[in-house]
């Protein structure tokens, strides 16, 4: 059995919930297909109160063997370092001391979502909590544990980044940890899992063609692409957001709002508006991912010049008004 | 007389501690802690207004389309959009996102969060716990796996109209930015037609009608003799046997902002309950008071429109991150079972007035709501005109201000911004479970569930062991609220 225990912290618990969509099969299935033994969960668990501290400290006493520690939520080191914006309940101790002590146990460190990943929304504006990552905090290495932290079994910290997580990632990541199939090499830079940030959202964005002709949309609910107006950053978001389904079949993108890259450390403070795109002469900032900026201002500029009446029409519409022709050659 | 210090609270969302005071072997005070602070109102200090649609459903994962709405009703006040103004599918696909989120969070209580406490080894001696423990033991038993495929399914919905759940940016303050086809219609009552199988052949073992139509609680009683092996037969079985209508039991002082609101009209009314009659619901009478939180003084309770943040882990009769809220001074309670008392539903009434507020009625109204909203989201898709538009944008002003309210599943939340400059001077959440859950006033007034602890049972002898036999019952009375810690202080 692969023993998982799972904390919350300063999060809102959306990748819980999220978990909870998992389907084909559901979460509980997918666990037992991979022998993983759910020691604790604060939305599937029985234990309560006392049961659940004899559980910490058990752990902490080397009793039961804690294969991975996987904290939903930021770590709250305020006010003034002292974690009191977070005491976990019933123990008098914050969650940030519980937390460096029990990441000393477990063979593997998981940080489930942006907000234990790197701070995320929690750290945003004034970052009042002085809320982190458990190895990052934003872009910096550091975050709770330090840069150089290593789990039992040499791994950093495995930050499974999103806002909130599809129910694949996690479900994924802890099972391939299971059946002791991953290896740094399955990490990215950012030691997230590259199951999915080997992808851009913009794969398979219903609105590729949008993007190819930019034929923008104008206003959120449009059908264009949200890149030039509507500060879309999916063509350098990391995740296959549009390759798998959310909520059987959806995603930001289909929902008629841009990609605003929760995958990414420091997503929460854009220095914009989310749904707005900064432009300098008129072209946007923030070119798409490994696209050299000579190179796009020449193609969108000549790909304007060549947009279909149809992609026009359509590209402020709400729904196709004028359908594709029957022509095929 | 002795103290004892409770948590955490699982199968609540978010961290709770409890601390209560033992005298005769009955708790005779209780201290409620919202041990979280994260501080959302001070982030959102200087964003532009329309970011606050990004921040404020991160705020819970649980009820994130509620923080949703009720920012974007919150945005809408202050530019002048009414419900005469939004267009009608806008409504209609608002109503449905928020019915989905909601009859999955009642869905998600029952079953994973409220269920399988009666599993509990403490309850081995009874008649019922076998069947209990097979079909509602945490993680393993049998309503587990059903129950999370459907809901699953269930959420399809916000897959289709809102992008995906939780954290959705589909709710805009002048509609929504999916539109809904034809061919989603369709989809959409078939999956509405598959989850209504669900909760007829699962949790009710009978058609939703029958239970809307269910007139008082001898009605009830009788139905539950005729369904024995439905989810919430076994419910009120183990309810009957636990005296749960005796347990957690305060005075019915209730409080709705009114939802689904559709055609000028909400379907379930705003409202305020007390002592046994109803009232307008008057929102300048809201002030939260801060005397026994950690939240540097300020002078006297304020209305969140001139309400603020400022955290102070020093403040000397401090003893939860939550504020306390009050309505004309007066703690109310807020939820289904305040919704449908004041949307005058007879079971919900005849609940009232036999026994108040309780553990029993708090799940009951609950269940209800779910057979009352599954076939009005029926008819909701119906009326869904895709020729026609889902969403108007309205600039916004430089300087305004809006009030935005809308009832979650666990109650009434209320969202108030204030703009300067065109951008958030200030903004002030009040959530269902900072009512339920707040601390006292400076009248030394305790809050809902502080008042609901008393008189609980508990022994004072037994320190814990296995199960947590001795805070049992008060496990049952903390979850009869459905809480939501992220929320209650965000």
């Amino acid at each position: 059995m692969f023993n998982i225990l799972w904390l919350q912290s300063g999060g809102c618990g959306g990748c819980s919930m999220s978990l909870l969509n998992a389907e084909s099969p559901d979460v509980m299935t997918r666990f037992k297909s991979a022998n993983i033994n759910m020691l604790w969960h604060p939305s599937l668990s029985e234990a309560s109160a006392d049961e659940f501290v004899t559980l910490l400290n058990d752990i902490l006493a080397d009793t039961i063997p804690l294969h991975a520690l996987c904290l939903e939520g930021s770590v709250m080191r305020g006010p003034n370092g002292t974690g009191r914006f977070h005491m976990l309940a019933g123990t008098g101790k914050s969650m940030m001391i519980w937390l460096e002590e029990l990441a000393k146990k477990a063979h593997y460190t998981v940080a489930i979502g942006s907000c234990a990943a790197f701070g995320g929304i929690t750290s945003a504006g004034s970052n009042p909590g002085d809320a982190c990552g458990l190895q990052y905090e934003g872009r910096e290495r550091g975050g709770l544990l330090g840069a150089d932290w290593q789990s039992t079994h040499q791994f950093p910290v495995i930050n499974i980044a999103g806002c909130p997580t599809h129910p694949d990632w996690v479900t994924d990541m802890l099972s391939q940890l299971a059946m002791g199939d991953l290896t740094l090499s399955h990490l990215d830079e950012l030691n997230r899992p590259r199951a999915y940030t080997d992808h851009l959202v913009h794969h398979g964005c219903a609105r590729n063609e949008y993007y190819e002709y930019k034929a923008s949309a104008e206003v959120l609910g449009d059908m264009g692409c949200m890149m030039e107006h509507k500060g879309c950053i999916g063509t350098q978001a990391r995740a296959d957001c549009n390759i798998r389904p959310w909520n059987g079949k959806g995603s930001c993108l289909d929902g008629g709002y841009p990609c605003i890259n929760c995958t990414a450390p420091e997503f929460e403070e854009p220095r914009k508006s989310f749904t707005e795109t900064p432009k300098i002469a008129g072209i946007p900032v923030g070119l798409p991912t490994d696209m050299p900026k000579a190179w796009f201002v020449a193609l969108a500029s000549l790909s304007k010049a060549a947009t279909p009446q149809r992609l026009k029409d359509n590209a402020t519409a709400k729904k196709i008004t004028t359908p594709p022709g029957s022509k095929t050659s | 007389m002795t103290r004892k210090l409770l948590g955490p609270f699982n199968r609540v969302e978010g961290d709770l501690e409890v601390e209560v005071e033992i005298t005769d072997d009955v708790v005779s005070k209780a201290w409620v802690n919202s041990p979280l602070y994260r501080g959302f109102e001070q982030i959102l200090q200087g964003k532009p207004p329309l970011d606050a649609l990004t921040y404020t459903p991160r705020i819970c994962g649980i009820c994130s389309v509620s923080q949703s709405i009720a920012c974007a009703n919150a945005i809408a006040d202050a530019q002048g959009i009414t419900l005469d103004t939004k267009p009608v599918n806008g409504q209609l696909v608002t109503n449905l996102i928020l019915a989905c989120e909601n009859l999955a969070d009642h869905l998600t209580h029952f079953y994973l969060f409220f269920m399988p406490d009666f599993a509990r080894e403490a309850y081995q001696g009874k008649s019922w716990h076998a069947e209990i423990a097979e079909r509602f033991r945490a993680q393993t038993g049998t309503a587990t796996i059903s129950m999370l495929k459907a809901r699953a399914e269930f959420m399809h919905i916000t897959g289709i109209l809102a992008g995906k759940w939780p954290h959705s940016l589909s709710l805009q303050p002048g509609g929504t930015t999916t539109s809904a086809s034809s061919a989603n219609k369709v989809e959409l009552l078939a999956i509405l037609m598959s989850f209504r199988q669900f909760l007829e052949s699962q949790l009710f073992a009978d058609q939703l009608e029958n239970i809307s139509t269910l007139e008082n609680d001898d009605a009830l009683k009788r139905w539950m003799e005729l369904h024995p092996q439905s989810d919430f037969a076994q419910f009120l079985q183990v309810a009957d046997d636990l005296k749960l209508d005796q347990l957690g039991q305060i005075p019915a002082n209730l409080m709705s902002y009114g939802a689904y609101d559709f055609q000028h009209k909400a379907l379930f009314p705003q409202g305020i309950w007390t002592s046994g009659a109803m009232h307008s619901l008057q929102t300048d009478l809201i002030k939260e008071d801060i005397s026994h939180s950690w939240m540097l003084s300020q002078n006297g309770p304020k209305h969140p429109f001139q309400g603020n943040t400022q955290p102070d882990p020093e403040q000397a009769d401090g003893y939860s991150w939550c504020k306390a809220p009050r309505y004309d001074k007066g703690v109310l309670e807020v939820g289904a079972l305040a919704r449908q008392t004041i949307a005058e539903h007879p079971l919900a009434l005849d609940l009232v007035k036999n026994h108040q507020s309780n553990v029993r009625n708090r799940v009951i109204t609950r269940l209800l709501e779910l057979a009352r909203i599954l076939p009005e989201m029926e008819s909701w898709v119906r009326q869904i005109n895709p020729e026609q538009t889902f969403c108007h944008t309205l600039p916004i002003p430089d300087e305004a201000e809006g009030q935005g309210l809308v009832e979650a599943a666990r109650g009434s939340l209320g969202h108030w911004v204030r703009i300067r400059n065109g951008r958030i001077l200030n903004y002030q959440i009040i959530a269902p479970t900072t009512w339920n859950f707040s601390p006292r006033d400076k009248d030394n007034i305790p809050g809902a569930l502080e008042q609901a602890l008393l008189g609980t049972p508990i022994d004072e002898g037994d320190e814990g062991g296995e199960g947590g036999k001795d805070s049992i019952a008060i496990q049952h009375i903390v979850r009869s609220f459905d809480p939501c810690m992220v929320c209650t202080v965000h």
